[in-house]
């Protein structure tokens, strides 16, 4: 991997961790974004490492914790921002909110806040490929929590059934909301969930960057190759609650700790290019640029307007311009 | 021109959509080998290969999701629940992801997917296989809910549905399908009946009949016995529940001063609600008696045949209904 790479993904996960955390306190303490509020923080290795082994044209479809997807698709802290602040800046005009960040440029299809329901539309994503005879693949996201719903039972047979070019990303940070693995699934890996459906799956350290997207890349050429589905499971730990209000209560003490001092995803990259001979001062330079970027984009969604009432009842339908 | 029944002009226009457009494709339970539970798609496995007549696993959710999913990216799938009752386990998908992806993404995103449902009751299949549930779809913005009562509406709105950027529930009623008194002449050349216009089925000057479906022909038979005591009655066919039309509603009330409103769904909260709701409140001074209702009474449908059909509407009751007001 070239150090320019590297420094990228370094220079997207801070992104994401400052993002959230600035997103975190426009929530709590200023009252500017409202809803439901999913952070990514901790989780940041398995979005930005399997993005990048993506091609122009493959698609990425995920859950309601989508902010770092978002960002990692390229999509910029400013319309991402504006979106949280219901702006009509926003990435899709402030009508989704948190949970629904979509861009149709960069083949990102959302960002859905009903656990497990897009998987079946993932599904329909790689099966419209597979239908136009393209070598585009599919890249689903979820959580360990969504294992557990029929969405996914009857997604991941039909794709396996199918030979459907799909990688499911199963993001397992071991809680559904406040519901531990053990508690809510009979089986406590992940992956032995898709070996009943026929379809390869590996565990992967989710915190570890280099192994997401090496896993990744391996998956997508699979697919790419015909092999059908293939099933990834990144062991991953979010740092906060599962959402804005969550005070964590069921987690035992000393685990986010660990995961936090032992295996947190930046710290490990920062520590690797340091040891590569990167120049502090570089990694420094790109903390503050992105500082930067949080601030200038909180600006810009503060001073971008609302979205126009006469707007309200528009897109209810797609437009019908060639239709017919 | 030729006659066809019901099943005949939806198995035409789907045979000429896709020779039409190869994006369209037809997925669902037992569409290819079987032929389509009730026959529709016979023959098309043969004609246009497995890839674009899909048998898929027996799993509602994920026809109806990866229907969707497949029509976002730029495909045009035509997704046939077996009967309308199955579509219940899809409801998320349906009305809670194809009919939001447009507004909720901002208009990036078109999804032209054609749910197929055939519905109905009166075939002795029990409480579970019986229903008429088309409003609970159409209380949803975003979702288009039809229901063709003539096999040329049938084609013509087939076609508009598969045309059409956004999804489309296109409800089939299995009652009419192979009914020789529905069979109807239907033109050789291209035509499409767009989604979403009501239309007057038969004229008439002293009462006036809103319907759909099922109801169209129960509707126009108890016209045809009215009209042999002197009573002509207007008669409505909706064929879209959502968007709904409201004009010839309108129009039809302001001369006749009355109504019914007849449905094969149960009355509580049903079509008829709706169309006296708006009908006090666009033609209030025009109202000269009650607006009566003709439904699916509130009960589960029994397996034993005459006392399943004793629940659904007929044509003494629409008469009835309409004498009532007269």
């Amino acid at each position: 991997m070239d150090k320019d790479t590297l420094l990228d993904w370094y220079r997207q996960m801070v992104l994401i961790r400052r993002f959230e955390e600035r997103s975190d306190e426009l929530y709590q303490l200023e009252g500017k974004i409202k809803g439901f509020l999913h952070l990514y923080i901790g989780q940041e290795a398995v979005a930005v490492g399997s993005i990048a082994a993506r091609k122009a044209g493959d698609h990425i479809i995920t859950a309601y914790r989508d902010h770092g997807h978002a960002l990692a698709v390229g999509l910029t802290a400013n319309e991402v921002m504006a979106e949280l602040m219901g702006k009509a800046t926003g990435v899709v005009g402030g009508r989704g909110g948190s949970m629904h960040m979509a861009s149709k440029e960069r083949t990102f299809w959302g960002g859905y806040g009903i656990v497990g329901a897009h998987i079946s539309l993932g599904v329909g994503l790689a099966l419209a490929e597979k239908y136009k005879g393209s070598d585009a693949v599919c890249l689903c996201y979820f959580g360990d929590g969504a294992t557990n719903i029929g969405y996914f039972h009857e997604s991941l047979n039909m794709a396996a059934v199918w030979d459907l070019p799909i990688v499911f990303i199963c993001e397992n940070n071991k809680y559904g909301m406040g519901t531990s693995i053990e508690k809510a699934s009979a089986t406590h890996k992940m992956v032995d969930k898709a070996k009943a459906y026929n379809i390869p799956g590996k565990q992967i350290d989710g915190m570890d960057i280099f192994a997401v997207h090496e896993a990744t890349k391996k998956a997508v050429a699979a697919c790419r190759k015909g092999k059908g589905p293939q099933f990834l499971e990144m062991m991953t730990y979010r740092y906060q609650g599962h959402s804005i209000g969550d005070r964590t209560r069921y987690r035992p003490e000393g685990e986010l700790d660990k995961w936090r001092d032992e295996k947190d995803p930046i710290a490990t990259l920062q520590a690797h290019l340091l040891k590569e001979g990167v120049d502090e001062a570089e990694l420094v330079a790109i903390d503050q640029q992105i500082m930067k970027e949080v601030d200038e984009a909180v600006h810009f969604s503060n001073e971008s307007p609302l979205p126009a009432q006469d707007t309200l009842f528009d897109y209810i339908y797609p437009s019908n311009a060639e239709a017919n | 021109m030729a006659r066809l029944t019901l099943r005949e002009a939806i198995t035409e226009a789907l045979r000429e959509e896709m020779r039409r457009d190869e994006n369209v494709f037809i997925m669902g339970e037992e569409v290819g080998a079987w032929g389509g539970t009730y026959a529709v798609t016979k023959g098309f496995l043969e004609e246009f290969g497995e890839n674009r007549v899909r048998d898929t696993p027996i799993s509602e959710m994920a026809i109806a999701g990866a229907a969707t999913g497949a029509a976002m990216a730029g495909t045009r799938p035509i997704a046939e629940f077996m009967t309308i009752n199955f579509a219940f386990v899809a409801f998320d998908a349906i009305v809670n992801h194809a009919a939001k992806v447009s507004y909720m993404f901002n208009g990036q995103f078109d999804c032209p997917v054609v749910f197929r449902a055939p519905g109905g009751g009166g075939k002795q299949l029990g409480a579970t296989h019986s229903h008429t549930p088309d409003v609970i779809f159409a209380h949803f913005p975003g979702l288009k809910v039809v229901c063709p009562a003539t096999p040329y509406d049938a084609k013509g709105m087939l076609k508009s549905a598969i045309r059409d950027n956004g999804p489309v529930l296109f409800i089939e009623p299995v009652a009419l399908y192979t009914s020789p008194k529905v069979r109807d002449e239907v033109p050789d050349e291209e035509y499409t009946v767009p989604l979403g216009v009501s239309d007057v089925k038969r004229e008439g000057s002293d009462v006036t009949i809103i319907t759909y479906g099922e109801g169209l022909h129960t509707s126009l038979d108890a016209a045809k016995s009215l009209a042999a005591e002197g009573i002509e009655a207007e008669v409505i066919d909706l064929r879209s529940l959502q968007p709904l039309d409201m004009g010839p509603v309108v129009e039809s009330f302001k001369k006749t001063f009355k109504a019914v409103v007849v449905e094969f769904g149960h009355q509580t909260y049903g079509v008829g609600a709706e169309i006296v709701a708006r009908l006090q409140d666009e033609a209030f001074d025009y109202i000269d008696a009650p607006i009566k209702r003709v439904a699916q009474y509130d009960v589960p449908a029994p397996y034993s045949g005459e006392l399943e059909r004793s629940a659904l509407p007929n044509a003494e009751r629409v008469i009835a209904a309409v004498k009532e007001i007269l």
